[in-house]
């Protein structure tokens, strides 16, 4: 196949269908809207199984009987709809169950608005529903990445048995662009056995139980270290991160998703005027990539967190960098987008700060 | 010696922990019997519930999932449309099925859904120890409601064979009450039509079981049985609300 022009939501879903997806539930929510209709058209043709369900709360739960019965499922929402699934998230993360839950977010808090946000970052990475529990969470910043991530999302929840999160913005998922599902890597789209999974026990003579409750304090508290081993595992092994011209930049960008292709620009721009600006991609926010922090760290005046949100991931910067540089934080909200022109006017800010 | 009677292969051997008296043992042996019965043991999967029940993953001899309080009907969605051919099934408390969960109910019928849902009815919170459940009865005392249900500010009781039956995907809709030998031999052939509606891929069953707290109610388990008897099935009629197995017939 060669590069095809999609929307973001479009290529989320395919990208899912590609990697042996073949269970989506859903409740419409924009800006994601083009998500069920894409699965709606499509998984019947590929013998999948689409289904609207009446609210956010019973597809999650969906997911949860689908990804417990063994199979590779998707959900995508928004930012309300990601909080009504909150409660299913935890029983999915407690159960240990797989599965890949996409939030193209919008701008909030409450109803908000269909404009493109990241003021979920927190919800994301910090939990969100009830408990000790980790999401992986995998922001992509083009569409081609997109795709990709989607595709290693299912892989990474079956190694891990656990949900993962693709965090994009409304901009990421309405905006097209070329995509080349041919580079994607298959290896990863093989589908390993499931031997936990409820299949009806069949000739196997022990019951499989897919359960999240556990009275016995003592062995709860083991259940919850376990699941935190295997949290530590992906913090060494799943860490993703992209860095631009850091070498001899004196002032560091940090931004995800589509505002690092912003920052990408006032790179650019800022040469024009002799100033050495370098970018932090994170790609996992959960596992957070603290080593581009520790490089960067001698060289570096500031770093500088731009965000479509009042200030979120820049905490995490904060705990990387730990108080050797300065942090410094612009965001625009409301569904708002930072302006290369706007930040330029922030770096030389920092720049001329003793 | 010949058996006459032994323990269904449908049931683990953990103890159950329900308090004597309560019924929920009894309807869980004729669930786990039919499914013996009908041969399905081995491609059952089911869905237990928050609630006294919440345990029903130790004790039904097949593979199990325990879902969120009110959404075992989306889970079981979930598992069958992954084991189309498998024997989906929930176990359902009245503040499960009827208040937290009921637009899981109330859609899984509406879709049709091909999976069977076995509801205890005892109209009240039992295991979270004797709240008024959506059920429960113009003025029946409970935890919250201590002068008695008055629909002025807590409403009616719901009945939901009722209402489901005018749902067009629900296929079989049976109310049943085990408070003595006769009902509890009728319970289980309710039970056995439900399984089979979904055996012969009708869509959505539902078998509502009357059933007694003694615990809760503040009543010895004979005492319970009576109010069951006497109480509920006034406010809930026994009977048959929906079979579109009997029309093929
Ligand atoms: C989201 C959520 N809310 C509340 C509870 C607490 N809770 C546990 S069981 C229960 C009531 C169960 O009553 P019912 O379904 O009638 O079953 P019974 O115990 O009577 O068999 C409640 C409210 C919970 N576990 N989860
Ligand atoms: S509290 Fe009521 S419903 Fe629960 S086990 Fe005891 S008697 Fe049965």
């Amino acid at each position: 196949m060669a590069k095809v022009l999609m929307k973001g939501n479009e290529a989320l879903a395919e990208a899912a269908i590609q990697a042996g997806c073949r269970h989506y539930f859903g409740y419409p929510i924009t800006p994601q809207n083009e998500v069920t209709a894409y699965m709606a058209k499509r998984m019947p043709e590929v013998g999948g199984v689409f289904l609207q369900a009446e609210s956010e709360v019973s597809a999650i739960n969906m997911v949860y009987g689908a990804g417990g019965a063994g199979a590779r499922v998707l959900i995508t929402s928004s930012s309300p709809g990601i909080s009504l699934m909150q409660e299913g998230i935890s029983y999915i993360a407690g159960a240990e169950v797989p599965c890949v839950i996409a939030n193209i977010m919008r701008g909030g808090p409450g109803l908000g608005g269909i404009q493109p946000s990241q003021s979920d970052y927190f919800q994301a990475t910090k939990g969100g529903g009830h408990g000790d529990y980790k999401l992986i969470v995998l922001a992509p910043s083009t569409i081609q990445e997109m795709a990709e991530l989607v595709q290693q999302a299912f892989h990474i929840a079956d190694k891990y048995r656990n949900p993962v999160m693709i965090l994009g913005d409304g901009m990421l998922g309405q905006m097209m662009e070329p995509v080349d599902f041919d580079i994607l890597k298959k290896e990863e789209n093989k589908i390993e056995e499931k031997p936990w999974a409820t299949t009806g026990m069949g000739t196997r003579n022990k019951r499989n139980i897919i359960n999240s409750l556990e009275l016995d304090p003592q062995i709860l508290e083991k259940h919850n270290i376990e699941i935190f081993k295997k949290y530590q595992k992906a913090a060494r092994e799943e860490v993703r991160y992209e860095m631009t011209n850091c070498e001899e930049a004196e002032i560091i960008l940090v931004a995800y998703g589509t505002i690092a292709r912003v920052a990408k620009n006032v790179i650019e721009i800022a040469k024009r005027e002799n100033i050495k600006v370098g970018l932090i991609r994170p790609i996992s926010l959960w596992p957070f990539p603290e080593e581009p922090f520790k490089k960067t760290k001698d060289h570096v005046k500031a770093y500088l967190t731009i965000e479509m949100s009042m200030g979120q991931m820049v905490e995490d910067v904060k705990l990387a960098v730990n108080g050797q540089k300065e942090v410094h934080f612009y965001g625009r909200v409301g569904g708002m987008v930072p302006e290369p022109m706007a930040i330029l006017e922030e770096i030389k800010k920092i720049r001329g700060k003793k | 010696m010949a058996v006459v009677f032994q323990k269904t292969k449908g049931l683990t051997d953990t103890p159950f922990h329900y308090c004597p008296g309560c019924t929920h043992g009894i309807v869980h042996r004729l669930v786990a019997e039919t499914m013996e019965e009908l041969g399905v043991l081995d491609k059952a999967i089911g869905v237990a519930p928050v609630g006294c029940a919440v345990f029903a993953y130790e004790y039904f001899n097949c593979d199990m999932q325990e879902a969120a309080h009110g959404r075992a009907p989306a889970v079981a969605t979930g598992i069958k449309r992954v084991h189309p051919d498998k024997i989906v099934f929930t176990y359902q408390g009245d503040g499960d099925l009827a208040a937290i969960g009921t637009a899981e109910t109330v859609h899984a019928a509406a879709r049709g859904e091909n999976i069977t849902v076995i509801f205890i009815n005892n109209a009240i919170y039992g295991m979270t120890g004797g709240q008024m459940a959506p059920t429960s009865l113009i003025g029946q005392e409970t935890l919250t409601t201590p002068y008695g249900r008055k629909p002025e500010t807590n409403g009616y009781p719901i009945k939901m064979c009722e209402m489901l039956s005018t749902l067009e995907g629900a296929a079989y809709i049976e109310r049943v009450s085990v408070y003595d030998v006769k009902h509890v031999l009728n319970a289980k052939k309710a039970i056995k039509n439900a399984f089979k509606a979904q055996i012969n891929k009708k869509g959505f069953s539902m078998i509502e079981v009357l059933s007694s707290c003694p615990t809760n109610w503040g009543m010895s388990p004979n005492e319970a049985l009576k109010w069951t008897k006497d109480k509920m099935e006034q406010y809930y009629p026994l009977g048959v609300y929906k079979n579109t197995l009997e029309e093929e017939k």
